[in-house]
C-alpha cells in the first residue's frame, strides 16, 4: 500500500507536519501505523512536531473490520506498532502537539494523548473512549497511558469508565486538552504548527526534552520502550 | 443489618435501622453475602445492571466497630482484615456502583463510601471524616491506596487524610470526591437510583466493566487482593469479539 495516500509531511518553519489525508475515519490498521511511523522519523531535524488530520475524524481508533478478516498472528501487529508509535513519540527529541481536527476515538483518542501538547477544534469533534460500549478490555500498556496523562480519579473515570463523549470546551475544562481551537480544520491546524514553533523557538536541546520526557512519564515508557524504533534490541522484540 | 432488593435492573442495597451501621464481622459478613448475590442475579441478568448501596437513620457508616475491638489491638487487625475482601467484592463487581451517602461516612464507612464508583450525598446534613488522625490510628494500606487511587488532587488528599476535615456534600462536591449533592435522604436515594439506572442502559458488559475499573485503579484493586487479567487474557477476549 502507497504510504503517500495515507499521511503527507510538511515542513512549516521549524516544524514538521503530518497530515492523516483523506476524508475517511483514519483507522489505525498497520499500513496507517507504519506510514505515521515513517513520517514521524522523517522530523528529524525539525524543532517541533504536529500530528493533524483532514476530514471530520482524527482517527476513530484501531481497524476492527480489518483485524476481523485478517489471520491472527497479524492482528497482533495492530497493537505492537500503536505500541512502538507511542514509543516512538515518547522518545522524540523535540517537543510534540495533536491537533485534533476531529473526532478521536479509542486507539484515537490514546494517540492524541501520547503527544505533549493538545489542540482541540473548539465547535466540532469529541473524544471518546469506547471501549466500555464497544465491550473491549484495555491492555496494559494502553491504560498506562491514561493513568499518566488524565491523572485525575473523576476525569479518568468519565472519561473510560462511562464513556463520556467529550467535546472541546469540557475536554478543556477537566484539563485532558490545553486549548480549544475556533473554526474549520485548517485553523486548528495552524494554532497547533504556532503552538509548535513557539515550543521550538524555546530552542531545547533535543536529547533532554527525550530524556524529561521519558521520565515524567516512566510508567508507561517502560511499558512501551522495547517497541520503539530506536529499541536497543529491535531483532528480538518481543511479539505481541 | 442490611436488605437488598432488585428494582428493574437496579440493585438497591440498604444498611438498616437508626443505628451506627457499625462494620463488624455480622454487618460486613451481611453485605459480603448481599454483594455475592447481586453479582450472582447480574450474570444471570445479563449486561445492563446496577448498585446502589444507601443507608436508614443519620449514618451512612460510622467505620469499623471499633467499640467490639475496644483496647485489642488483633480484634481491630481482625476487623480490618475482614473489611478488606468486601473493598474487594465492591471493586470487582461486574456492574456500576453507586453509593447514596444518606448520613455520616467515616473512616472505613468513607472507605465504603469511595469503593463505589459513584457518589450522591445529601446537603443537610452528614460528613465524610477519615478520623483516624484525631483518634491517633494509623490507616491500613489499602485504606491508603484506596484513597490514593480516587482522591488524587494532593491537598484534597491531605485535607481528608492529613487534617481530619469533615466534608460536607457541598465541598465533597468540589474536591471532586461526590459527584450530586441533593437536599435530604430521600432526594439522595432518589437521585442515586436515577444515577443508576441511567448507568445500566448503557447495557455494559459487566465483565469488560469490571476490567476497565481495574485499568483505571490498579494499584487500587491490588491493595485488595484483587488479581487483574494479564493482556493475554484480554487479547483472547478481544480475539472472541471480532
Amino acid at each position: 500500500m502507497a504510504t503517500q495516500n495515507l499521511c503527507t509531511v510538511e515542513r512549516r518553519g521549524r516544524v514538521h507536519l503530518i497530515t492523516l489525508t483523506g476524508a475517511g475515519e483514519h483507522r489505525l490498521n498497520p499500513a496507517l501505523l507504519s506510514a505515521i511511523r515513517s513520517a514521524v522519523a522523517a522530523s528529524a531535524g525539525a524543532g517541533a512536531l504536529v500530528l493533524a488530520a483532514e476530514g471530520k475524524y482524527f482517527s476513530n481508533g484501531f481497524d476492527q473490520a480489518w483485524a476481523s478478516t485478517a489471520p491472527r498472528h497479524l492482528q497482533a501487529t495492530m497493537g505492537g506498532e500503536f505500541r512502538g508509535l507511542v514509543a516512538d513519540l515518547l522518545a522524540l527529541p523535540m517537543p510534540t502537539v495533536a491537533a485534533v481536527t476531529g473526532h478521536a476515538a479509542a486507539a484515537g483518542c490514546g494517540l492524541v494523548l501520547a503527544h505533549d501538547a493538545v489542540i482541540m477544534r473548539g465547535s466540532r469533534g469529541f473524544l471518546y473512549m469506547s471501549e466500555v460500549d464497544a465491550g473491549l478490555k484495555l491492555v496494559d500498556f494502553f491504560a498506562e497511558v491514561f493513568r499518566e496523562k488524565v491523572p485525575d480519579a473523576v476525569n479518568r473515570r468519565d472519561l473510560l469508565l462511562r464513556g463520556d463523549r467529550m467535546a472541546a470546551p469540557e475536554a478543556v475544562r477537566r484539563g485532558i486538552v490545553d486549548k480549544a481551537v475556533d473554526g474549520g480544520v485548517e485553523d486548528v491546524v495552524n494554532a497547533a504548527v504556532a503552538e509548535a514553533e513557539k515550543l521550538a523557538a524555546r530552542g531545547w536541546d533535543g536529547e533532554v526534552v527525550a530524556e524529561i520526557r521519558k521520565a515524567a512519564w516512566p510508567n508507561l515508557w517502560s511499558k512501551v520502550k522495547d517497541y520503539g524504533a530506536d529499541a536497543p534490541a529491535a531483532a528480538a522484540r518481543p511479539r505481541l | 443489618m442490611c436488605t437488598l432488593e432488585q428494582r428493574g435492573r437496579v440493585f438497591v442495597l440498604t444498611l438498616t435501622g437508626d443505628g451506627e451501621h457499625r462494620l463488624g464481622h455480622p454487618l460486613i459478613a451481611s453485605l459480603r453475602s448481599a454483594v455475592a448475590s447481586v453479582a450472582a442475579a447480574a450474570a444471570s441478568a445479563g449486561p445492563g445492571t446496577a448498585l446502589v448501596t444507601v443507608a436508614e437513620g443519620r449514618f451512612f457508616s460510622n467505620g469499623l466497630d471499633i467499640g467490639w475491638a475496644g483496647t485489642s489491638r488483633p480484634r481491630l487487625q481482625e476487623l480490618v482484615d475482614a473489611l478488606r475482601p468486601l473493598a474487594a467484592d465492591l471493586l470487582a463487581l461486574p456492574m456500576p456502583t453507586v453509593a447514596a451517602v444518606t448520613g455520616h461516612a467515616s473512616a472505613g464507612g468513607f472507605l465504603l463510601a469511595l469503593c463505589h464508583d459513584y457518589r450522591v450525598m445529601r446537603a443537610d446534613r452528614g460528613v465524610l471524616y477519615m478520623s483516624e488522625i484525631d483518634i491517633g490510628l494509623p490507616l491500613p494500606p489499602y485504606f491508603v491506596a484506596m484513597f490514593r487511587a480516587k482522591i488524587t488532587a494532593a491537598n484534597a488528599l491531605r485535607d481528608v487524610l492529613l487534617r481530619g476535615r469533615k466534608l460536607r456534600a457541598a465541598e465533597a462536591k468540589e474536591m471532586g470526591i461526590v459527584d450530586a449533592v441533593c437536599p435530604g435522604p430521600a432526594e439522595t436515594a432518589a437521585e442515586a437510583i436515577k444515577l443508576a439506572e441511567q448507568l445500566a442502559a448503557r447495557k455494559w458488559d459487566g465483565g469488560v466493566y469490571a476490567s476497565i475499573r481495574m485499568s483505571i485503579f490498579p494499584e487500587a484493586c491490588k491493595s485488595v487482593g484483587i488479581v487483574e487479567e494479564s493482556d493475554e487474557e484480554k487479547r483472547k477476549h478481544f480475539a472472541s469479539r471480532l
